[in-house]
C-alpha cells in the first residue's frame, strides 16, 4: 500500500518557470539498508519530480517482488550488479528541482570499504544528509559518515534519523539517538559546521517534504524544507580570490590580434577590472584590464564563475599558472603536509612518487613521511605506518619537484586539496587536504 | 527567484555590465571544455545534430571566444538521420568555422563490419559504436567530447564527467577514477580516449531553457509540426521515412506532432505536441510526465540495456 502525502507540497516543478540556477549539491551517507535510495525516491515522489514511466516501472518491479509498497530504490539504483545484489556500489547522480533551486544529490555506498566513494560525493557537495536507522541508532558506521563529512567541511550537514515508522515514531529513541550523535560532535575538528536534525520514515514519507501527524514532538522543519531554506551564498565556502589559469586565449585573428585572454574559473573570492594581481610562480605584477565572459566584458568575475581575463601589461602566463590580489599571496612552497585519503588498491608509501594535481597544477611528488594514520570514527591515531591502503586516511609529508601556490583547505576548499595520480596506472589514487 | 528573466529585462544602459549570470552549470561545463582542450592533443566534440550537442557547440564557443573552438566536430551519420537535422549540420559548421567530419554507418555496413538488424525493431543505433571506434583510432582522437547527461538514464547518472575508455572503447563502471571537487584527470596511455560529458549535471529542463535563453537555432523537427504518421506499442512513429519499419496493418494518419530527440530515425519515436514555439516547448517538457527516453525504443529492450550498450562503447 502507498501511503498518500498528507499535505501536498505545493511550490514544485509546476510553478518552475525555469529550472534554478541556484544548484544545491548533496550527498548522502548511511550504512547498508539505512535507507538512503528509499528516502531519495520519496524525495522524487513527493515533489513530483518521477515522470509517469519512471513510477510505472518501479511499480511494476515492486509489485514482481512481491512488496506492498513501492520500492523507491529502484529509481536510484542503476546498475546491474546493484540491482542483483540490492546495494549501491558507486556514486549516483539524481536530479529534482524546487521552485527555488535545483538539486544535485550524490547518492553514496555506506559500505566500509568504500569510504573512497564517500570521500568523492562529499567533495563535489554543500550539504550532506547522514542517514541513521532508528532501530539500530549511532553505530560505528555513522562516526565515519560524520568524521568525512567533517574532514571535507561541508557546511551542513542533515542528520536524518530513519525508519522511526518501526520505533513507533519514539520521542525517547529520536532523542537518545540525537544525544549519543551529539556526543561525536564534541571530538570534530570543523567546529562551525551546522548539523540539524530530522525524525523520519523515508519509506512511508513522513517528515521528508511533508510534516508528518506521528511526531506531534517535532516542531521543526521537514528535510525538504531546510533544503529549500539553505542560502547558497552561505554555503558555498568563501576564502580569498585565486585565478587558476587553464587556457591562454589567442585568437591571432585581424581583429583581436594582440589579444591574450587567461582563462580560468575564479575561486573563493571574486575579482574585478582595475584589481592588481601577482602572477604565480613569476610574480610579475600587472592589472586586471579587462574580465569577458563570452563576448561581453564585465566589471566583476565572481566566485565560480568561468571567464577570461586580459592584463595591463604584457606579460608572460601560461597554463598553470594562478593570478591572486597584491598582498593576498598563497604559500608557495616545494613542500607540504596534508590529510590524505587513499583510494587505490596498490598502496602508498614512504618513499613513494606520484603525480600531484593541485586544480589544473600538476608537480612531481614523493612521500617523504607517513606521520601517522587516522582512525576515520574519532577512535584515535595509528603511529608507526609505513604503508597507506584503499580507504585509509593518514597525515602525510611530501616533497614536490617545484613549488606549489596553496592554501590550508581550512582557508580555501578549491586551493587547499589536491588529487594523488598513480603515474603507472594513471588513475585517481588518493586526494589531499592541505594542514 | 533570480531568473535570467529579470536579468533580460534589465535596461543595457551602463557600458560596462556588472558580472556575468550564475548559471552555475554553464559554468562548469565552460570549466571541463577549457580542460578537454588544454589536456588533450586531439580533442574532438561529437556532434548528432541534436539539442544536447548543439548546446556543447555554444558552450565551446563561450569557452574560447574571441577565438575560434580548437577543435573539429564529428558527426557518425547512421545514414537514417532526419534530413533537417543533416541540413542544420552542415550550416552550422559552416558559420562556425570548424572543421566537420563525417563517418558513416553505411560504411562500417558495406565494409562487412557490422550486420544490419532485420525486423520490426531494426535499428542503426547499435552499429554505429563500430563507426565511431574506427574514427578514433582514424583520427588518433583522444578526447571525444559528447552531450549526455546524467539525469538522461540510470546507468548515466553513474558516469564521470572524465570517463577513461579501454582500446576497445569499453566501460569498465566497477573501476572508474573518482572525481573530486572540480579537478579531472585526463591521464590516459596510448590507445586509451576520454570520453568527456560537460553537461553531465543539466537536466533536459536545464538544456531547453538554455537554448531559449541563448536563442539558439535547432532543426526544425523539434517543434511540432504535421507528419505523416503511425501507431505501435503506444508510440507515434513516422511514416514519412523508408527507414521505419511499417507493417501493412498499421494504419497512417496526419497528426501534429515533434521529436524529443534526434536520433536513428528508425528508434526515434514522436510525441503528439502542438509546441510550435521554444516557449511553448519550454512549458511542455516542464510538465510532460514521461521521461526523455520513453520515447526511445533502443532503451526499452531491457532494464540493463544501456549499461550493456555503454560497455560495449556506445556513447
Amino acid at each position: 500500500m502507498i501511503s498518500a502525502p498528507k499535505q501536498q507540497w505545493k511550490n514544485v516543478n509546476n510553478k518552475v518557470i525555469f529550472r534554478s540556477m541556484k544548484v544545491l549539491k548533496i550527498a548522502t551517507a548511511g550504512s547498508v539498508d539505512d535507507g538512503k535510495s528509499t528516502l531519495i525516491g520519496r524525495l522524487l515522489y513527493d515533489t513530483k519530480s518521477l515522470t509517469d514511466d519512471k513510477l510505472e516501472a518501479i511499480e511494476k518491479t515492486s509489485k514482481q517482488k512481491g512488496y506492498d509498497y513501492l520500492d523507491f530504490s529502484l529509481a536510484t539504483d542503476g546498475l546491474v550488479a546493484e540491482r542483483e545484489q540490492g546495494i549501491t556500489i558507486d556514486v549516483a547522480h539524481i536530479y529534482f528541482s524546487t521552485a527555488t533551486k535545483s538539486y544535485i544529490i550524490a547518492d553514496t555506498p555506506g559500505h566500509v570499504e568504500y569510504t573512497r566513494n564517500m570521500v568523492t560525493g562529499a567533495s563535489t557537495s554543500q550539504a550532506a544528509i547522514i542517514l541513521i536507522d532508528a532501530r539500530k541508532g549511532v553505530i560505528e558506521q555513522t562516526n565515519r559518515h560524520f568524521f568525512i563529512n567533517n574532514l571535507l567541511r561541508v557546511k551542513d550537514v542533515i542528520v536524518a534519523i530513519n525508519k522511526m515508522d518501526l520505533v513507533d515514531f519514539s520521542e525517547e529513541t529520536y532523542n537518545k539517538i540525537k544525544a549519543d550523535f551529539e556526543e561525536l560532535m564534541g571530538k570534530r575538528d570543523y567546529q562551525e559546521q551546522k548539523i540539524t536534525f530530522i525524525p523520519v520514515s523515508a519509506l512511508k514519507g513522513d517528515n521528508v517534504v511533508n510534516h508528518s501527524e506521528n511526531t506531534p514532538w517535532y516542531s521543526g522543519q521537514t528535510l525538504l524544507e531546510h533544503l529549500e531554506e539553505l542560502n547558497l551564498d552561505d554555503i558555498y565556502n568563501t576564502g580569498t580570490p585565486r585565478f587558476p589559469v587553464q587556457y591562454v586565449v589567442r585568437p591571432k585573428t585581424d581583429a583581436f590580434h594582440d589579444f591574450r585572454g587567461f582563462a580560468g574559473k575564479v575561486y573563493g573570492g571574486e575579482l574585478s577590472v582595475g584589481d592588481e594581481v601577482v602572477v604565480l610562480p613569476s610574480m610579475t605584477r600587472s592589472k586586471i584590464k579587462n574580465i569577458y565572459f563570452y563576448d561581453t566584458a564585465y566589471q566583476t568575475a565572481p566566485r565560480r564563475s568561468s571567464v577570461t581575463i586580459t592584463l595591463e601589461d604584457e606579460v608572460n602566463v601560461s597554463r598553470g599558472d594562478m593570478l591572486v590580489k597584491v598582498g593576498d599571496l598563497p604559500t608557495i612552497d616545494k613542500q607540504l603536509t596534508a590529510t590524505v585519503s587513499w583510494m587505490d588498491s596498490d598502496n602508498m608509501t614512504t618513499g613513494g612518487k606520484y603525480v600531484i594535481q593541485h586544480g589544473i597544477n600538476k608537480v612531481l611528488a614523493k612521500v617523504d613521511a607517513i606521520e601517522h594514520k587516522i582512525n576515520p570514527d574519532y577512535s584515535g591515531i595509528e603511529e608507526n605506518v609505513t604503508a597507506l591502503q584503499m580507504n585509509d586516511i593518514a597525515k602525510v609529508h611530501l616533497k614536490l619537484n617545484r613549488p606549489l601556490f596553496y592554501d590550508k583547505f581550512k582557508d580555501h576548499r578549491t586551493n587547499g586539496s589536491f588529487i594523488i595520480i598513480d603515474s603507472r596506472t594513471n588513475n585517481t589514487a588518493g586526494v589531499g587536504f592541505i594542514s | 527567484m533570480s531568473t535570467f528573466i529579470e536579468e533580460i529585462q534589465k535596461p543595457e544602459i551602463e557600458a560596462l555590465r556588472d558580472r556575468p549570470n550564475a548559471n552555475a552549470l554553464e559554468h562548469e561545463a565552460i570549466y571541463i571544455i577549457r580542460e578537454v582542450a588544454a589536456q588533450f592533443e586531439k580533442p574532438v566534440l561529437l556532434f548528432s545534430g541534436g539539442k544536447d550537442s548543439i548546446t556543447l557547440v555554444r558552450l565551446a564557443q563561450k569557452a574560447f571566444w574571441p577565438a575560434k573552438i580548437p577543435f573539429p566536430l564529428m558527426h557518425i551519420d547512421t545514414g537514417h538521420n532526419f534530413p533537417e537535422t543533416i541540413e542544420f549540420r552542415d550550416r552550422l559548421a559552416e558559420e562556425l568555422g570548424v572543421e566537420l567530419i563525417v563517418r558513416n554507418v553505411q560504411d562500417s555496413i558495406d565494409q562487412g563490419k557490422v550486420v544490419e538488424e532485420t525486423g520490426k525493431y531494426a535499428s542503426r543505433n547499435m552499429l554505429q559504436t563500430t563507426t565511431l571506434l574506427d574514427a578514433i583510432e582514424e583520427f588518433k582522437f583522444d578526447a571525444c567530447i559528447g552531450g549526455a547527461r546524467r539525469d538522461e538514464e540510470k546507468a548515466r547518472a553513474k558516469e564521470r564527467i572524465f570517463s577513461v575508455r579501454d582500446d576497445f572503447g569499453q566501460w569498465d563502471e566497477k573501476n572508474q577514477r573518482p572525481e573530486l571537487f572540480d579537478m579531472l584527470n585526463g591521464e590516459i596511455e596510448i590507445g586509451q580516449n576520454v570520453r568527456v560529458f560537460p553537461i553531465s549535471n543539466w537536466t533536459e529542463l536545464d538544456v531547453w531553457s538554455y537554448i531559449q535563453k541563448e536563442n539558439i537555432e535547432i532543426p526544425s523537427i523539434y517543434f511540432a509540426h504535421k507528419r505523416n504518421v503511425f501507431l505501435r506499442d503506444g508510440l507515434i512513429w513516422s511514416a514519412e521515412d523508408d527507414v521505419v519499419f511499417r507493417a501493412e496493418e498499421e494504419a497512417v494518419e496526419e497528426q501534429m506532432v515533434r521529436f524529443r530527440t534526434v536520433g536513428d530515425m528508425s528508434c526515434t519515436a514522436a510525441v503528439a505536441s502542438h509546441a510550435d514555439t521554444i516557449e511553448k516547448v519550454v512549458a511542455e517538457i516542464r510538465e510532460s510526465k514521461i521521461s526523455e527516453r520513453g520515447a526511445r525504443i533502443d532503451d526499452k529492450r531491457s532494464e540493463a540495456a544501456m549499461e550493456k550498450r555503454k560497455q560495449q562503447g556506445y556513447f
